[in-house]
């Protein structure tokens, strides 16, 4: 998701490698696992989920075997050596290179014809390559075998059984790749061409196939899920399902975590208030720094470390293709393309890596299409402020289900945005006529849930923390100062400064700064909101209770609440995504567009809420 | 056997590929294993009609029906 550790996308780091140990190449078909396979045999953690398309850019990682170290690479998947797509093209160039020592192309033993075809076009330019047919334990259970050792007779180079997810084979692999590279050098410059014909042949002779059981269960769960009435509904119910379960858990740990805080602040300002350090100083470290990040931390916290693993549980059932097999048509009817669809469902990770998964489109009109409108979509650092935000307005018994709905809704309208603003880019700036849409949809595999936990919590939750974090400390100081130097603090000042602008959105000033100082990270906006209320005080009491006393004691109402939700969806995009679309669309117009676009949504939004609630109340 | 576009198999249909038609998406769908003799079984379509779902050389790739007019094929048996 763009937040691992693992990444090393650049060439220099692959350059640094290279000068001491041998380069191999990891290819395949998207979504046969060359992720796992990478993972598992440099102890790196890349992130995988059970969707083509999910690597994007190329990895770097170092494998020990046998006392010597080797620098894997891993590539984006593609179906054939024939590029139709710029991260094809990334694949297609490093092996036609022939910068690799030894090229490891990553089988689906479940359907060998289909891999047997890159694998051949790979091997009519290199010798030096090792076939790894993966998830042999998967194909097992739908009553495939695929004979690897007469595959290697073929092909004359090895083949190894592998079930990486299980850790079966790897050490075999590892010698494999080791004998490949350091084997008698092989290469020539020969244009791919596809070699299906082939393929078909070799599959037939090597595969076994006995009753498929599976399939028809799969089949059976596909049919549920696109179901022209029951796909709808499930998609909803599972939706607020999570969102349930998020809010309701992440309840109890915020509160303990509030008053445990609480109470080792009050202890480390009394120590610090009798040392001989100035008040000042002391103040604006504890109640301006340290109470900022504890907020964070207590608010943010929980309701993230629920929602990543439940949203990566969906990711690797396979659940994401189906989403975008069942939106294709209202995506296309708004000129864009069905892969939206995935990349808006990465959103709610983080937008940044939204923006990054948009290479998965193919045209480039509809790749800008996405980027333009992915932080339409709310990801997990806005998220616990729509929850805490919900929280104050249905704080009632019963108040459960109707947040847990109201999110729902909250989705559905960022869906709705989503749509409406492609259709609107679609006839004007990016004008154009949908293209092609090629996905393919992977079996439902049983995730791993004790990885899901580990990754999803050690990956993205620590990440998104530790950037808001860093963010906090110092932004929480500056309010602080502001909040606290000279007779009138100047925070007031600018806080009445953007109050008439405030006003109009139904919102006020001190709301408007806060999203202002959030720039650099979205989960500090009501942190930061609560922090300018109380003037640099801290917050008393801890829980949702007193997150709605500290705001509605600075004048709110429910049309507040609402206008606040509505910015939260729409303002301009953080920091990182900004320079994540920058990047990815290498142009300031659209960077400039895809931060006005959002704002200017909001704006009218809450301006046309405003107004209605007013006139009606 | 008389020759057909891809998007007029009906659901749970069988046949055979013979061509892909020159358009932008021919690469890709060559690519994707859409060549001549390829086994292809339509499965299951999206609640609004478009896109569908085939069974293609042992995996599932779903097609809209402005490229599945693009994919030229024949046979029209029955799925067993």
């Amino acid at each position: 998701m763009g937040l691992t550790r693992a990444r090393e996308g650049n060439g220099r780091s692959l350059d640094r490698e290279r000068a001491d140990c041998p380069v191999i190449a990891l290819i395949g078909s998207p979504n046969v696992g060359k992720s796992t396979v990478f993972n598992a045999l440099t102890g790196l953690n890349r992130h995988t989920g059970n969707w083509t398309g999910k690597t994007v850019d190329r990895a770097v990682g170092i494998m020990r075997e046998g006392g010597e170290r080797f620098a894997l690479v891993d590539l984006p998947g593609c179906y054939s050596l024939v590029p139709t797509s710029p991260e094809e093209e990334l694949t297609r160039d490093f092996v036609m290179s022939g910068e690799a020592d030894c090229v490891v192309i990553v089988c689906d033993a479940s359907c060998m014809e289909r891999s047997l075809n890159m694998v051949l076009q790979t091997l009519a330019v290199t010798g030096n390559a090792v076939v790894c047919v993966n998830l042999t334990d998967e194909a097992a259970k739908k009553g495939v075998r695929v004979d690897t050792v007469r595959l290697s007779e073929i092909l004359g180079v090895e083949a190894v059984p592998t079930s990486a997810a299980n850790k079966k084979g790897l050490g075999e692999l590892a010698k494999a790749i080791k004998r490949a590279a350091k084997g008698k050098k092989r290469f020539e410059k020969a244009e791919p061409r596809p070699m299906w014909r082939e393929a078909e042949r070799i599959a037939e002779e090597v595969t076994e196939r006995d009753k498929d059981t599976v399939g028809a269960k799969q089949m059976k769960l596909d049919r549920f899920l696109t179901g022209r009435y029951t796909s709808l509904i499930v998609m909803l119910l599972l939706l607020a399902l999570v969102f349930f379960l998020t809010m309701e858990g992440a309840n109890l740990p915020s509160r303990l975590l509030g008053s445990a805080f609480e109470g080792a602040l009050l202890r480390v300002r009394t120590a610090l208030l009798n040392s001989a350090l100035p008040e000042k100083l002391v103040l604006a470290f504890c109640d301006g720094g340290l109470a900022t990040l504890m907020t964070v931390v207590s608010v943010m916290l929980p309701p993230m470390a629920i929602f990543f693993p439940l949203f990566t549980l969906l990711e690797d059932l396979g659940l994401l293709p189906r989403i975008a097999f069942n939106l294709d048509r209202s995506f296309c009817k708004c000129g864009s393309c069905g892969k939206q669809a995935l990349t808006m469902c990465m959103g709610f990770g983080c937008n940044a890596a939204g923006v990054v998964g948009c290479r998965i489109i193919e045209s480039p009109r509809e790749r800008t299409v996405a980027i333009l409108t992915n932080s339409l979509i709310p990801c997990n650092g806005r998220f616990p402020t729509l929850a805490a935000l919900l929280a104050v307005l249905f704080a009632g018994a019963g108040g459960g289900a109707l947040r847990a709905l109201g999110l729902t809704g909250l989705i559905l309208l960022s869906l709705a945005m989503t749509l409406l603003v492609s259709k609107l880019l679609s006839m004007t700036l990016l004008s154009g006529k949908p293209s092609s849409f090629i996905l393919e949809l992977p079996p439902f595999r049983k995730p791993r849930i004790g990885q899901i936990i580990i990754r999803s919590a050690l990956d993205r939750t620590l990440f998104v923390l530790g950037r808001a974090c860093a963010v906090a400390f110092p932004a929480g100081i500056v309010i602080w100062v502001l909040a606290n130097c000279g007779n009138t603090p100047p925070i007031m000042g600018i806080a009445a400064f953007l109050d008439p602008a405030g006003r109009l959105m139904g919102v006020d000033g001190a709301v408007l700064l806060a999203f202002l100082l959030g720039l650099p990270a979205n989960e500090l906006v009501l942190p930061l909101l609560i922090m300018i209320y109380s003037g640099g005080g801290t917050l008393t009491g801890v829980g949702s209770a007193a997150v709605g006393a500290a705001l509605f004691a600075n004048g709110w109402s429910a049309k507040t609440a609402v206008c606040m939700l509505l910015l939260v969806l729409f303002h301009s995009p953080c920091a990182t995504t900004l320079l994540s679309i920058r990047r990815e669309t290498k142009s300031r117009v659209w960077t400039l567009a895809a931060a006005l676009i959002p704002v200017l949504l909001g704006v009218v939004l809450c301006s046309a809420v405003n107004g209605i609630w007013t006139l009606l109340s | 056997m008389n020759e057909f576009a891809l998007s007029e198999l009906p659901l749970h249909g069988f046949c055979r590929v013979i061509r892909v038609e020159p358009c932008p998406a021919k690469l890709r769908l060559e690519g994707v294993g859409f060549t001549e003799g390829a086994e292809v079984v339509s499965l299951f379509r999206a609640p609004s009609g478009d896109p569908t779902a085939y069974s293609l050389r042992g995996s599932v790739v779903a097609l809209r029906r402005s490229d599945a007019v693009n994919v030229i094929v024949r046979g029209r048996g029955e799925w067993a």
